[in-house]
């Protein structure tokens, strides 16, 4: 067999795959942080939590409605972002035009309310979700067997972190977001509603977090841990993407999830820690991040 | 005018402590310290304390003409709160018996505070075989199960029925390599090979790439030396990417609990090893009854543990005629505990509660045929084979020549 | 003034009089290492204004290293705690200066992504014993004389500890490096201006801080006889936030409030609540942002008019 450093060419490509896969999933996730972030100046631990009520609403809607998959691929972000949207208004206007610390503070204390509640009510152990029978089985790469659940995984992926890089560089829309967070006297005095807008935005920074955590609930446990753990390194990834860009943060959580598969076979035991060590290597090459604009 | 605040303060604080003795001396105080919040709430949490006091009340709520109390705190994974309220309870409420539950950290904690206070201390959550061995003390009670005992039942089981080469997933602190090693040398003592291991950081987002590598091992069994969430995580990636095809599954810690949110179309044809099942004979399944109507689950091995050692420690006490330390640990170690538990089982010197084992293989869909209805028997282990010899480990208990 | 003069001096008689008074000496301790890891904290959070979230690495790392000399090597506490104090600082020296690199939210996020990276090491490295932690650390004799293993003799050396502590912040604040310190946290541009290299006093604030969480990590090591990953965790980072918002951030006494009120929630809320302490402690996080910024301290400061502080920002 072929072999590159001494890996299997087959090797090297499963990884390659599975590497994808995963990066999708951080791609989605630090993509809702960086819109949030580069939108509204507001770091939002509680993305971790979004993420896993994403996972939840699309369980409950199976076990209480039987909801099936597909709907709940739309319903639960949907729902999910009108959460967001309310926490919006009632709480995070609240810290506006403060230290943005406070925002910070504010998500982590949300987070924790979301976890400790989730535990009490539905258990720690957690609870499947079934893959859709449309999505079972999968197909012989030749180098690998891949799941068609986890190639519909990136391409769902794909589409949706392309459409919201578009929406945002590229539309009339996108130019009033960003117009907001720039000068928000002048956007409301041509008549924009800005409040709404944040609101919105927010919103839809949650949405994607809850369709990840859609996403995710066939593949892994629903349990309120699920998000916890994440949260932590998607904030890495979108620190060496650069805060707040939309791109870096689609680059920067595909490339990590190579570059974790990768360590996975070369060296297991790091593959938690080795976006830690990036992150700190680009901040000493890099401190605004790979796609960092300041 | 300092002095006599000093003097007051004293003299009330003086009081507050005798009240609290002379209140104590009428009761026996039972406590239970466990996660009741965090990862490890379900397997006994808030239940298990149910169950210790149901246990209390079938002993008929007092011993030796004593009221018995229940008292129950969280120890939220912080083995300092799990010492503290353990020191607490001893100093000020007269406890005369503590439960410890999940997590082997706090546990051996406790054990220290255990060896100080002299309160009797029955640990039936944590797994940790060194509760028995070097950090045992003369109050120790290693009730439910050890790693020891889960890696011997599953490993000698599958390397019999012709598991013979083994590739390990194992989580990468001291709990999975000490699981993975106690199956090793089980299966290299029974004739089979270990091909290898995998070390996966505890909390992994993804074990598809691990498996991979357990896959291109070649071996015919993939033993998963995690617990919780890693465990099922790990089991859920293997069935889907087909590994379980070609690979046998081994759990070296599962609860039903687990296997009850994994569902049996995942975790069918696992081989994993428990103490306790609620459908062996009609006591399981009367207390899997109440139960049941209780919660709507099935007890863990750790919730029927609970019970039965609030019981075995109650019986210990009417049988001494006292609450004293020593003469309850003293009758414990030479009294049969038979309840609907465990038949024939014993505690020895170094405080391990040796009694059977039961390695079980997770049903099909098809076999299963009620709620709950997950494991068939393949093999009832002996307590003595199970959890082995006396290591030598344990100071009170020397090693046999 | 005079009132809190008073305050401080029955605190003090309270403080020393303690054994005495038959309340535990052990939640005694642990609630002064927690009010020391609180202190250290705010002279970051409070005078500098840099939100770390992952200061239980300095807490936990020295706890680690002091427990691991003693258990393993057989050194005295002394020496020890030392160690474990130096291991923090030089670990703080790198977290910093990486950190530093960037302000506000950047810093929190690098401060608890390399935190992170602090416990992994430690949840693995073979002398941290994994999830049972070191157990069994003993206490030995303080300088080769002083038995630490009655509660009462650890007691008063824990209480020395950390009012030297107390002490020693309230005169690095009142120095012309804090006071440089603080200027950069109302206004950096203007600092810079004012050509103070901002970068080293910085990193200098944030290096004093993880010294002194260590140091209240190595006590706690001794005070318990244990260490295990709780130390070392990211709820642990919160706790200390939590402790310094609560009780009041900038503020020298708050933190030890703070520390009060939050181990003290830990310990009996429990009791109450059963199992739902973890979201109670993110309402009172949730409050404490939204209405209570100030902190106890700082409230109470406000409306008896003994300092008119304006509301933080």
């Amino acid at each position: 067999m072929t072999s590159v450093f001494g890996i299997p060419v087959a090797v090297i490509l499963g990884q390659l795959m599975l590497g994808l896969v995963n990066g999708s999933f951080y791609a989605m996730l630090s993509l809702g942080l960086a819109v949030i972030f580069g939108l509204m100046g507001v770091v939002n631990f509680a993305h971790g939590a979004f993420y896993t009520l994403g996972a939840f609403a699309a369980l409950l809607a199976l076990q209480l409605f039987g909801i099936n998959y597909w709907v709940a691929l739309i319903v639960a972000p949907l729902a999910v972002g009108a959460l967001g949207m309310a926490v919006e208004r009632l709480l995070l206007r609240r810290v506006y035009g403060l230290d943005p610390l406070y925002g910070l503070l504010l998500t982590f204390g949300l987070a924790l309310i979301c976890e400790g509640s989730l535990n009490q009510v539905f258990g720690a152990t957690g609870q499947s979700y079934p893959v859709p029978p449309a999505l079972a089985g999968g197909f012989n790469l030749g180098f690998m067997f891949l799941p068609l659940y986890r190639a519909w995984v990136i391409a769902v992926s794909v589409v949706v972190c392309f459409s919201t890089w578009y929406v945002i560089e590229r539309t009339r829309l996108g130019a009033t977001l960003r117009a907001a967070r720039e000068n928000t006297p002048l956007l409301q005095s041509f008549g924009v509603n800005v409040p709404l807008l944040m609101a919105a935005t927010f919103g839809g920074g949650v949405a994607l977090a809850a369709l990840a955590g859609v996403l995710a609930s066939p593949i892994v446990l629903v349990n309120s841990y699920m998000g916890s753990s994440l949260v932590i390194v998607v904030f890495a990834v979108v620190v060496i993407g650069g805060m707040g860009s939309i791109l870096g943060s689609i680059v920067g959580g595909l490339a990590l999830g190579v570059i974790e598969g990768f360590t996975k076979v070369l060296y297991p035991e790091a593959s938690n820690v080795v976006v830690f060590l990036i992150m700190a290597l680009v901040l000493i090459l890099r401190p605004a991040g790979l796609f960092g604009r300041d | 005018m300092k002095l006599r605040m000093l003097t007051l303060a004293t003299t009330a604080a003086l009081a507050a402590a005798a009240g609290g003795t002379a209140r104590a001396a009428d009761e026996v105080v039972i406590g239970d310290i466990d996660d009741m919040s965090g990862v490890y709430a379900d397997v006994m949490g808030a239940a298990g304390v149910e169950v210790v006091k149901w246990a209390v009340a079938d002993f008929g709520g007092s011993v030796l003409g004593r009221k018995i109390t229940v008292l129950s705190a969280d120890h939220q994974n912080k083995p300092d709160i799990g010492a503290a309220k353990f020191r607490e309870w001893a100093d000020q409420n007269g406890l005369n018996m503590l439960l410890g539950g999940s997590n082997t950290g706090v546990n051996i904690a406790m054990a220290k505070v255990a060896a100080v206070k002299h309160v009797p201390t029955f640990h039936i959550g944590p797994g940790g075989a060194s509760l028995s061995n070097e950090d045992c003390t003369a109050y120790t009670v290693h009730y439910t199960y050890d790693t020891v005992a889960l890696a011997n039942g599953t490993a000698t089981a599958i390397v019999n029925a012709g598991g013979k080469t083994w590739f390990y997933l194992t989580a990468d602190y001291a709990f999975g390599t000490q699981l993975q090693a106690a199956a090793s040398k089980v299966v290299e003592a029974h004739g089979g090979k270990n091909l290898g291991a995998v070390r996966v950081p505890l909390g992994a987002a993804d074990f598809s790439s691990f498996l991979l590598q357990a896959q291109a091992s070649g071996a015919q069994v993939l033993g998963l030396s995690n617990a919780g969430t890693d465990f099922s995580n790990s089991l859920k990636a293997a069935n889907e990417f087909g590994i379980t095809k070609t690979m046998k599954p081994a759990a070296l810690l599962a609860f039903i609990t687990d296997i009850h949110s994994l569902g049996l179309p995942a975790a069918q044809g696992l081989y994993l090893t428990t103490a306790w099942y609620w459908d062996l004979n009609p006591e399981t399944r009367a207390f899997g009854k109440r139960f049941y109507a209780r919660f709507n689950r099935e007890p863990t091995m750790d919730q029927a543990g609970a019970y039965s050692a609030t019981l075995t420690y109650l019986k210990a006490v009417k049988a001494a005629g006292s609450t004293d330390p020593d003469k309850v640990m003293a009758q414990l170690k030479k009294a049969k505990i038979d309840d609907m538990f465990t038949s024939g089982g014993s505690i020895r010197a170094d405080g391990a509660m040796i009694h059977d084992m039961y390695v079980m293989q997770v049903k099909t869909p098809q076999e299963s045929k009620y709620p709950w209805d997950y494991y068939k028997v393949v093999k009832k282990m002996a307590g003595a084979e199970a959890f082995g010899p006396i290591t030598g480990l344990c100071p009170l208990a020397p090693a046999p020549k | 003034m005079r009132l809190t003069a008073v305050a401080y001096g029955l605190l003090a008689l309270f403080a020393l009089g303690v054994p005495l008074l038959g309340i535990y000496p052990v939640f005694m301790m642990q609630l002064l290492c927690l009010a020391m890891f609180a202190c250290a904290y705010n002279l970051l959070l409070g005078f500098g204004r840099m939100l770390s979230f992952g200061h239980a690495a300095f807490f936990g790392a020295a706890a680690y290293a002091t427990g691991w000399l003693v258990t393993a090597h057989a050194w005295g506490p002394g020496a020890a705690i030392v160690a474990g104090v130096v291991v923090a600082g030089l670990l703080g020296l790198a977290v910093g200066a990486l950190a530093i690199r960037r302000q506000g939210i950047y810093f929190a996020m690098i401060t608890l992504a390399l935190a992170q990276l602090v416990y992994f090491v430690c949840l693995e490295a073979p002398f941290t014993g994994g999830e049972n932690g070191l157990q069994g650390v003993p206490r030995g004799k303080l300088l080769g004389f002083l038995p630490l293993k009655s509660d009462v003799v650890l007691y008063y050396v824990v209480l020395a500890a950390f009012v030297a502590v107390f002490l020693f912040i309230r005169r690095v604040v009142h120095s012309p490096f804090g006071q440089v310190l603080k200027a950069i946290r109302d206004n950096e541009p203007r600092a810079i201006s004012l050509g103070y290299e901002i970068n080293r006093y910085k990193l200098l604030a944030f290096v004093l801080s993880a010294t002194l969480a260590g140091f209240a990590g190595s006590l706690k090591a001794l005070v318990f006889g244990f260490v295990t990953l709780s130390d070392v965790q990211q709820s642990t980072s919160g706790e200390v936030i939590l402790m310094t918002l609560l009780g009041g951030t900038g503020t020298f006494f708050g933190p030890v409030v703070g520390a009060a009120v939050v181990a003290t929630l830990q310990q009996y809320l429990s009791d109450l609540v059963g199992g739902w302490v973890i979201a109670i402690i993110g309402v009172v996080f949730v409050a404490c942002v939204l209405s209570f910024r100030r902190g106890i301290v700082g409230e109470l400061a406000a409306a008896r008019w003994l300092r008119r502080a304006p509301p933080p920002r």
